[in-house]
């Protein structure tokens, strides 16, 4: 890892999903070097798990595919996967990041021709479709992995498993030696994408998610319609693996809730909306969506899209919000148990499945930044001079779509340029 | 309807919701509901509610001054707090629940043939003598609370329990004459006047 130069000129991206690739890329292509540090074996951040985006609901693929393209033509650009930010020291226009890099147990030999993979035999949770299945020992997080590299668990090393992986490398590309390394890296400026994660289910007590297999999170449901995900794009239920036509969404699942997260997390309207059309588009006419809401939030140029999901007559919408959960032990249908205020109707109904619109909270908790940084009550990060010359981009500075998260990004691109042009000037 | 009821009506108008922000317990929490209805759908006895607590908070921001403080519901209220832990704005659903039950008594336009208002009086009564319940007394009224031979079955019914307990010695006959009192019973009395002199103060301003 000698190679990689770093200069008070350069800016550091930490994280490498959609926010951070377009930081990266934004200020690469007007000449900055730059420097992406991603936690885990590849690029690409939540939107990997995505089925599809809203409005318009074209595959985020897509996009994905343009970025990485763009990364991999531009040479100001240097990744390191599997790599965090352990320390942050200095001022704006003179950082030194400390860098820890976990091993991968693969060199850049490989192919990707997933030799490893057949020949061992121990299985890992899949992180990628969140636990719901299991990945080889030696595995490609997913297909559109980038780098396109394997990795080898690390609670494989030690085992013949992880002998057998090497013995079936034709290029020599698995090293079972290769150890933790740590990095000190200058840069001039830093931006902060570390994104979101979906809040802890389990704390929403009432709704059962640790104790009702039929309730699942609006994640989880978005990689039920990958056909690489846990069901090889089924849809259907976690209990018997029964079609779940008769689909109930939650919103607000841990949002505007000061016993959970206090702010509105944004995209859960639109996604219960949007994963809406996917229960149509499996079940055409069979399907039955419900929609519980305390108001549906979809602004501006989404009001478009929540009028054609209100036009379809398979898709109900009850202003209520669900107060608990029980389990009807003989079918394994959730029945949801709540009171309308559209009328005060109380009611008791079942449903096949149960998607928890599930809030956004910061991926990085509050107390645990590397370095001083200014976080608003719910844990993002402030726009703040005190901040020096780290900016925040996409989810880690709110709830953002990916849309709005890709601005943001862009917008602290232009704000860690600034900061490099003044470094670059006082230097001549 | 009573003067303090003509009173608090001439004062307040067509403000039901400023009325119960200046009189009710907890009265400045009831704007901040923002109707998700978590409450009513967690309440253990919500289906026995005419009005359940986020259609009271409604009818209140809508004026319903008599269908709210002659409405039997919040007196359903068993305070199992199930609906203040859910409550996503930590409205404390509870008390005032308790607030507007003892505001519509001051007022003395409650219910007045509801169970557990009748049962709120009777302990209130009971407590307020000695500053100490009396649980035999109690019973003994509540038991009678729906006429006399009513109350020789419920009593008869109850004999057992009221037996084991004599046995056990949770249940005194010396009850019956006087009961055990607080140390300073005049002083008790004394506090009780004075509190009730400065609510009425407070209503009547």
């Amino acid at each position: 890892m000698s190679d990689i130069v770093a200069t008070n000129q350069t800016i550091l991206v930490v994280g490498g999903g959609i926010s951070g690739m377009t930081a990266a890329l934004e200020a690469a292509e007007v000449g900055k070097q730059v420097i992406v540090i991603e936690k885990t074996p590849s690029v690409g951040g939540r939107v990997t798990k995505l089925y599809k985006y809203f409005p318009k609901l074209c595959f985020p693929t897509c996009g994905l595919e343009i970025n990485q393209r763009r990364m991999a033509a531009n040479k100001n650009i240097t990744v390191l996967t599997m790599a965090e930010v352990t320390d942050l020291q200095g001022e704006a226009g003179n950082y030194t990041a400390t860098v820890k890099i976990s091993p991968r147990y693969v060199n850049s030999n490989c192919t990707a021709c997933g030799a490893c993979g057949d020949a061992v035999e121990a299985e890992f949770d899949n992180e990628h479709n969140y636990n719901m299945d299991k990945h080889k020992g030696a595995y490609l997080a997913h297909d559109m992995a980038m780098p396109k590299r394997y990795v080898l668990e690390p609670g494989m090393i030690g085992t013949d498993d992880a002998q057998k992986a090497k013995d079936a490398c034709k290029f020599d590309a698995i090293d079972l030696d290769m150890q933790e390394e740590t990095l000190e890296l200058k840069a001039g400026a830093v931006i902060w994408a570390t994104g979101w994660r979906p809040f802890d289910a389990a704390k929403i007590q009432p709704y059962g998610y640790d104790r009702i297999d039929n309730v699942i999170t609006s994640v989880e449901f978005e990689r039920l319609m990958d056909p690489k995900g846990p069901t090889g794009g089924k849809l259907v239920r976690p209990s018997d693996g029964k079609e779940a036509k008769n689909v109930a969404f939650i919103q607000c699942a841990g949002s505007r809730d000061r016993n959970y997260l206090k702010h509105c997390s944004r995209i859960c309207c639109m996604a219960s909306l949007k994963q809406s059309t996917y229960v149509s588009e499996k079940f055409g006419d069979d399907a039955n969506v419900s929609i519980y809401y305390i108001d549906i939030r979809a602004i501006d140029r989404f009001d478009n899209f929540y009028q054609k999901v209100q036009d379809d007559k398979n898709v109900t919408f009850i202003k209520s919000k669900v107060a608990n959960i029980v389990e009807n032990k003989e079918n394994g249908n959730p029945t949801l148990k709540g009171v309308d205020t559209e009328g005060y109707h109380r009611y008791e109904t079942e449903h096949d499945l149960v998607v928890l619109a599930i809030g956004m909270e910061p991926s990085v908790d509050k107390n645990t930044f590397p370095i001083e940084i200014k976080v608003n009550d719910e844990g993002f990060i402030e726009q703040d001079e005190a901040n020096g010359g780290v900016f925040a981009a996409g989810c880690s500075s709110d709830a953002l779509d990916v849309n709005r998260a890709v601005q943001s990004a862009t917008a602290s691109a232009l704000r860690a340029i600034q900061v490099i042009n003044k470094v670059a000037q006082a230097e001549g | 309807m009573t003067d303090i009821n003509t009173g608090m009506v001439e004062k307040y108008r067509n403000d039901f919701l400023k009325e119960v922000e200046a009189n009710v317990e907890e009265g400045d929490w009831v704007k901040m509901c923002m109707q998700c209805g978590v409450c009513s759908g967690s309440c253990p006895l919500g289906s026995d509610w005419d009005h359940p607590p986020q259609e009271l908070f409604m009818m209140i921001r809508a004026g319903k001054r008599d269908e709210v403080l002659q409405s039997t519901s919040m007196w359903m209220c068993t305070s199992c707090y199930n609906c203040i832990v859910r409550c996503p704005r930590e409205l404390p659903i509870t008390h005032i629940m308790h607030g507007l039950a003892h505001y519509a008594t001051r007022l003395g336009i409650e219910p007045k043939n509801q169970p557990t208002r009748q049962f709120a009086q009777l302990f209130w009564d009971n407590l307020a003598k000695n500053g100490r319940v009396n649980e035999l007394w109690l019973g003994v009224n509540l038991y009678f609370m729906n006429g006399f031979v009513n109350g020789i079955k419920v009593a008869l019914g109850m004999a057992g329990i009221g037996l084991g307990m004599l046995k056990t010695g949770r249940l005194s006959l010396k009850e019956l004459v006087g009961g055990h009192t607080v140390k300073d019973k005049k002083g008790f009395q004394a506090m009780i006047k004075k509190a009730q002199e400065l609510e009425a103060a407070r209503i009547d301003n």
